[in-house]
C-alpha cells in the first residue's frame, strides 16, 4: 500500500495498516509527536482505531528550536 | 514586592521569553537558556524526518516541558488556514496545551507580519479555546483590534525580525502599552541588552528575543545580560525616572560649608 507521508511517498507492507502500527514501523513509538491523516489530526488516543487505506496523506510533526 | 507577569491567569517570575532556535547544539540551547531564567520558551512545529536515528535526543528531551512553559508558534506560516492548522497540531503535540504563539506573514524578505491573515487566525483560535499570544505590526490600531478579538497578549515587533535593529518606534509601542489592558511584550528586534532595557522602560510587559542571544559571539553570557537589562529595565519603568531637564540650577552637593 502506497501513502505519503510528510510529502514523501512510503511504500508500506499489508500489516502496516493503522496509525499506531505505522507509528511502530517508522520506529516513532515513545516519540512526542502529533499526527495529521488527509487533513484531520488523530488523536493519540486513536491511532490503534484508525486505519490507513491506500493514498493517505500524513503529517507527522513534532517541536524543534524556533524563535 | 510580587512584580510577576501574569499570562492567561499564570503568573511567571521572569518578564524575558527566549526562542530555542539558532543555537550550535541542544546543550547550548539549554545553557543559554538556563541563563536567561526565562520560563517560556517558544518552539516550532516542524515535520519529523524519516529515517532519522530513533535514538537521537530530541528538543523535549533537553527542555522538559515539566520545567518550562512552550510558546508553539507558527513561523514560516503565511495564512491564517496554515497558522490554525499548525497551532492545532501543537495542541495536540503537547498534551492539550492552550498557550501560543500566533504570527502570520507576509513577505520572506522581511518577515513583516500580515495583520489581515493574523487577525483571521486570531479569530479562530480564540474560538477554539487557544490562549493567543499574537505577533503583530507596532500598528496601535490592529494591536487593539487583537485584544478585543480576546488574545491574551499583544507582540508588536520593535524592529524585523532577526534583525538586531532594536527600537525603532518608541512612540508607537508607547501608544500600544497605554491602550491596552493585556500584556504588550516586544516580540522581534531586539540586537543587545539596552534595547531590551528601553523597551521594559517604554512599560513592556516583557520581551521575547532569540537571535539577539543565539547570535551574540558568547550566547551565554548575552542571555545573562538580557536577564538583567529586563531586570534593570522593570525596576527602572515602576520606580519612575526623573524629569528631563537641559540643566539644572539644583546642584547634588549641599551649597554650605564650602571653604571658600
Amino acid at each position: 500500500m502506497e501513502i505519503t507521508v510528510n510529502g514523501t511517498p512510503m511504500q508500506l507492507p499489508i500489516s502496516v495498516n493503522s496509525v499506531l502500527l505505522l507509528v511502530e514501523h517508522m520506529q516513532l513509538v515513545g516519540k512526542r509527536i502529533a499526527i495529521e491523516r488527509n487533513g484531520e489530526i488523530v488523536p493519540r488516543s486513536q491511532f490503534a482505531a484508525v486505519a490507513l487505506s491506500a493514498g493517505d496523506r500524513l503529517e507527522i510533526v513534532g517541536a524543534v528550536g524556533g524563535g | 514586592m510580587n512584580d510577576d507577569l501574569v499570562i492567561a491567569g499564570k503568573s511567571y517570575a521572569s518578564r524575558l521569553l527566549v526562542g530555542t532556535g539558532k543555537y550550535q547544539d541542544f546543550q547550548q540551547t539549554r545553557a543559554a537558556i538556563d541563563a536567561s531564567g526565562a520560563e517560556i520558551v517558544t518552539v516550532a512545529i516542524r515535520r519529523t524526518n524519516i529515517g532519522q536515528d530513533a535514538n537521537s535526543p530530541s528538543l523535549l528531551d533537553v527542555l522538559p516541558p515539566s520545567k518550562y512553559t512552550y510558546l508553539p508558534n507558527t513561523a514560516g506560516c503565511y495564512s491564517a488556514e496554515d497558522a490554525v492548522r499548525t497551532l492545532r497540531l501543537a495542541r495536540e503535540l503537547l498534551d492539550d496545551h492552550r498557550l501560543v504563539k500566533l504570527e502570520v506573514l507576509g513577505d520572506p524578505n522581511t518577515l513583516y507580519p500580515n495583520v489581515i491573515e493574523t487577525i483571521a487566525a486570531a479569530k479562530t483560535l480564540v474560538k477554539e479555546g487557544f490562549d493567543v499570544m499574537v505577533y503583530t505590526s507596532d500598528d496601535p490600531i490592529i494591536a487593539k483590534q487583537l485584544e478585543d478579538i480576546g488574545c491574551v497578549a499583544v507582540m508588536p515587533l520593535a524592529s524585523l525580525i532577526g534583525s538586531g535593529m532594536g527600537i525603532l518606534n518608541p512612540w508607537n509601542l508607547q501608544i500600544i502599552i497605554e491602550n491596552a489592558h493585556i500584556p504588550v511584550l516586544v516580540d522581534a528586534g531586539v540586537g543587545c541588552a539596552s534595547d531590551a532595557a528601553i523597551a521594559m522602560e517604554l512599560g513592556c510587559a516583557g520581551v521575547l528575543m532569540n537571535t539577539a542571544i543565539a547570535a551574540a559571539r558568547d550566547p551565554i553570557l548575552m542571555a545573562g545580560a538580557m536577564r538583567k537589562a529586563i531586570e534593570a529595565g522593570r525596576e527602572s519603568y515602576l520606580a519612575g525616572r526623573m524629569a528631563k531637564k537641559l540643566y539644572s540650577a539644583s546642584p547634588s552637593s549641599p551649597t554650605q560649608g564650602m571653604i571658600a
